[in-house]
């Protein structure tokens, strides 16, 4: 239900003349994802986490936005990526969905990509079935695929 | 008299607020004068002045805003039009109304202002004829209030002493004629009997009533003290959720404040800086409390309401009650005041229905007719303290008790160890009602559980008391304010949670290393003895599955109270106490249930708080923990075999059918534990087993009662006796097998006795043997008590061993 909605302003944008998405890009385990730009409030460089015992791994923990207790998913962990290494800090990517701020923790930020509709594809039947569940598709892009993540089923679940 | 003076002053609010709408209206009434919607408007305001001075029998108010009434209804019904002589004459009216409440204001009263000019000048527009007369006259003055009332709408409070007085002058020079004193005592008195057949001088009067208007007004307002702030201007509306922002806010600010001062403390030797943080703590800490005062409420906005429902639910069930309250002016959070509304109804009701007896039985039990219901409020310790009380014929506690059992609330045992006010409390126990039949006014289905429920989801509780025959007082114990609480924080793996304070009893520190026996084990459950009652451990680190990262051998203990239950919280570390702001979790994180919410430390790290109810609930679901609590409630008075309370069940020799039982009192008991028989040594005739850093005597209780010992077993079951007031000293009693733990009043004893027991009992349908426990010692080494003989004659269990 939901993963419809979210894509389909994104099918509209396809049918108009310009038929372009901006996804900001992001790295995971050297992999290339992406999300809308504007489902993205901000980004902000490693923050301390607190750890929420009882939990999945995916929840990273939780972690202080200006006075505002925002939970931190880690998308290695949601997306069954092997942990990322020590040392290496992540990127909190912060969403805003329905009212509420979601951190996602990537491993780096890459760039703002106006990417062509044209060029998306469903998510490829080679993927593993879990994980098939949390991406809406792939765009072509040059030389890299383009990992388009749903960012509504990322965080619930 | 407060009550009036209070309702005058909430007039003069809203009246002074309703003027000022109606000096805009009636202007843009002239640009748009068959404007419907303002028309309507103005009728409203005034139709409420009228309306409400007529209730306060301000006559004087009331005759000026009757007539603008009349008129207004006809500009509203289309009967007549706007026209500049009808806004003249609206707008005299809107400066003697302001002058009359200017007046009011000042002295209390409407004091000698003359305003039949005024009338008469409204008549004579409503009768058609002030039009030709008014007309030449009118222009100039009237100019003045309207050009004035812009004035008076931009700038409504710093305004009205200025504005008055600039209309003096303009007034006074405009009706030089008709500006004479317009006060006459002996007139004045009769003025509202004038009113209404004022309209016959209406014509004569009419020029001068035109300009005459203006100078009530000024006289009105240029008088007053300037330095009073008027009714108007010392309070504004403001919409709540400005408030709740504020309040928000206000909370970011004081954990930005926590951060610096922490900062400040640890890093900089800069004087400036530090004196700078130091009067931002001040400041935030006023500002919070400014802030948090603007939310406040006086109880009395809840119990307005209850005199009627009393009045009324005392018509129904045929009880004549007072309303006594206490109090009313005491303030607490808004949001705090609606979340008892509906339990403190309930309580009223519960004392009218069920409390307070009908007269006939009040003159038969010697008290007056008239039954007294009290209510009052108090601050007291940083809560709101709220109670109910009544005179009637109080709550019996053998009734309660009697109903409770009868409905399995509780066990007849556990009723027979309860004090009497504990019995009290069972009126809160959820599916207990005490009404005897179940009437309209309670018995629905809404009990007392649901208040107690209502009650401490805001963080407060209720507790009853009661004396039979004299009344019943509920009292109810409710925090300032919910946005803001005080917490401990405490470590627990490497992360911090905050306890709220309100679950907190106590802390304890246990050296476990130097009193290994001070934390015992009952069935798997780790116990604390806390003065003679037993608690329950619940270690976070287990609960929450991390690593603990205390040091070993010491334990910190947080005693928590949640649901009428005591437990003790092992945690890593305490930390300190600090006010903290809760903010939500996330929506992924609801499901894990034992957080009520997260908050900002002082540091700007994110810390959990730690949900009490759901932790105790989840910790001590197990049974060997329920048992545990029930212990722990019952565990005072001895009975028939002065054995204690709990039983531990064990059995000895062989297997099966022909295994005997035997129960040792959970009292002594502080461990099970299994050891190997390999481990067991022989000192002298006397075999020991070296535990924890101890030499244990052993008594193997199969030979010592002459049972069949099965010895080819590797493993040991041994229950450990230690005895805290000989510091902890030790002694093994071997057994079979552990099988229970059972709650000892439900034994029953026999008189059969034999070698090294107390008697026997059918516990689980099988005769269970009560050991002697000083007997068994005893006969495992007579040498031990030899010289601690004043010891074991003050207590009988007392087993102390020296020299092992």
């Amino acid at each position: 239900m939901t993963t419809t909605t979210a894509v389909a302003p994104s099918r509209k944008a396809a049918a108009a003349a310009v038929p372009t998405t901006q996804l900001l890009t992001f790295e995971l385990a050297d992999h290339l994802y992406g999300i809308e730009v504007d489902q993205v409030q901000e980004v902000l460089r490693s923050q301390k986490v607190t750890r929420v015992p009882l939990h999945t791994d995916a929840i990273a923990g939780l972690i202080n936005l200006r006075g505002e207790v925002v939970t931190a998913i880690d998308l290695r962990a949601r997306l069954s990526l092997p942990a990322r290494p020590e040392g290496q800090d992540a990127v909190n990517i912060v969403v805003r969905l329905r009212g509420e701020s979601i951190s996602l923790l990537v491993d780096s930020i890459a760039d703002v990509l106006e990417v062509d509709d044209r060029s998306f594809e469903p998510v490829p039947d080679t993927l593993d079935g879990d994980v098939r569940e949390l991406l809406r598709g792939a765009y072509k892009t040059q030389g890299r695929l383009l990992l388009a993540l749903d960012v509504d089923r990322a965080v619930t679940g | 008299m407060d009550g009036m003076d209070d309702i005058i002053s909430e007039f003069l609010v809203e009246s002074y607020e309703n003027l000022d709408q109606l000096d805009r209206d009636l202007v843009a009434l002239e640009q748009a004068p068959g404007s419907r919607e303002l028309l309507a408007s103005v009728f409203r305001t005034i139709h409420t002045i009228k309306g409400t001075s007529g209730f306060l029998a301000l006559s004087k108010l009331e005759s000026v805003a009757h007539v603008g009434e009349n008129l207004l209804a006809k500009l509203r019904d289309g009967v007549m039009a706007m026209d500049p002589v009808t806004a003249d004459a609206l707008l005299a009216m809107v400066d003697t109304i302001r002058a009359l409440l200017g007046n009011l204001e000042r002295d209390g009263a409407e004091g000698d202002l003359d305003v039949d000019p005024t009338v008469a000048q409204i008549k004579a527009v409503l009768d058609g004829t002030a039009k030709a007369a008014a007309a030449p006259a009118a222009p100039e003055p009237a100019a003045e209030p309207v050009v004035e009332a812009p004035v008076a709408v931009a700038a409504p409070a710093p305004a009205p002493a200025k504005r008055r007085r600039a209309a003096k002058p303009a007034a006074a020079k405009a009706a030089a004629p008709a500006a004479v004193e317009p006060v006459e005592t002996a007139h004045d008195e009769v003025a509202a009997d004038h009113a209404e057949d004022a309209h016959e001088p209406a014509p004569a009067a009419a020029p001068a009533a035109a300009a005459a208007p203006a100078v009530p007004a000024p006289r009105g307002g240029a008088d007053p003290d300037t330095h009073r702030r008027s009714a108007a201007d010392s309070s504004i509306r403001v919409d709540v959720d400005v408030l709740d922002d504020l309040m928000r806010l206000t909370g970011e600010l004081v954990l930005a404040r926590n951060q610096i001062l922490q900062q400040v403390g640890s890093l900089t030797d800069d004087l400036d800086l530090t004196r700078a943080a130091q009067r931002l703590n001040l400041i935030a800490g006023e500002l919070q409390e400014g802030v948090m005062k603007t939310r406040m409420q006086p109880i009395d906005a809840l119990w307005a309401k209850l005199p009627r429902v009393v009045r009324d639910l005392g018509a129904t069930c045929g009880r004549q009650v007072r309303l006594d309250m206490v109090g009313r002016e005491t303030e607490l959070d808004r949001t705090l005041l609606e979340a008892v509304k509906d339990p403190l109804t309930h309580l009223v009701r519960n004392a009218v229905d069920h409390g307070i007896e009908a007269p006939a039985d009040r003159v038969a039990a010697g008290k007056p007719r008239e039954g007294v219901l009290r209510l009052a409020a108090r601050h007291e310790s940083g809560q709101v303290v709220v109670e109910v009380s009544d005179d009637g014929k109080g709550i019996d506690p053998a009734v309660i008790g009697a109903s409770a059992v009868r409905k399995g609330v509780v066990t007849q045992a556990a009723l027979d160890r309860m004090s009497p006010t504990d019995v009290l409390q069972l009126i809160f126990a959820p599916g207990f009602s005490t009404a005897a039949a179940v009437t309209n006014v309670s018995g629905r289905g809404v009990g007392m559980d649901v208040v107690k429920t209502n009650v401490e989801a805001i963080g407060g509780t209720i507790e009853v008391e009661s004396v039979t025959g004299k009344g019943t007082t509920c009292r109810l114990r409710i925090p300032l304010t919910l946005a803001i609480m005080p917490a401990l924080t405490v470590t627990c793996g490497g992360e911090r949670y905050a306890v709220p304070q309100v679950n907190l009893q106590e802390l304890v520190a246990l050296d476990v290393d130097a009193d290994p026996g001070l934390v015992e084990d009952v069935g798997g459950a780790p116990v604390y003895r806390l003065r003679g009652e037993l608690l329950p451990l619940v270690h976070l680190s287990e609960v929450m599955g991390v690593r603990s990262e205390a040091a070993a051998g010491r334990l910190t203990v947080a005693v928590l109270a949640s649901e009428g239950r005591r437990f003790g919280l092992v945690v890593d570390r305490v930390l300190n106490t600090e006010e903290i702001v809760v903010k939500a979790l996330g929506n992924q994180l609801k499901s894990v249930g034992l957080f009520s919410g997260a908050t900002i430390l002082g540091d700007g790290a994110v810390a959990l708080i730690l949900d009490v109810q759901a932790l105790a609930r989840r910790a001590l679901r197990s049974l060997a923990a329920e048992r545990l609590d029930l212990s722990g409630s019952g565990q005072r008075d001895g009975d028939t075999t002065g054995t204690g309370e709990r039983l531990l069940v064990a059995g000895i020799g062989g297997s099966g059918e022909v295994k005997r039982q035997i129960a040792i009192p959970l009292d002594m008991v502080t461990r099970l534990e299994r050891v190997p028989a390999s481990t067991v040594e022989v000192v002298g005739s006397r075999e020991v087993v070296q535990y924890r850093g101890e030499i244990l005597p052993i008594i193997r209780l199969d030979r010592y009662l002459g049972a069949y010992a099965d010895a080819t077993r590797t493993d040991l079951e041994v229950v450990v006796y230690a005895d805290q007031r000989q510091g902890g000293r030790s002694v093994a009693i071997v057994v079979e097998e552990i099988v229970d733990v059972v709650d000892a009043s439900t034994v029953v004893h026999s008189d059969i006795d034999d070698h090294g027991l107390l008697g026997s009992a059918v516990i689980g349908d099988r005769v269970t043997e009560m050991l002697d426990v000083r007997a068994a010692i005893l006969s495992a080494d007579p040498s031990f008590f030899s010289h601690i003989e004043a010891d074991l004659a003050a207590d009988p269990y007392a087993s102390t061993l020296t020299e092992v």
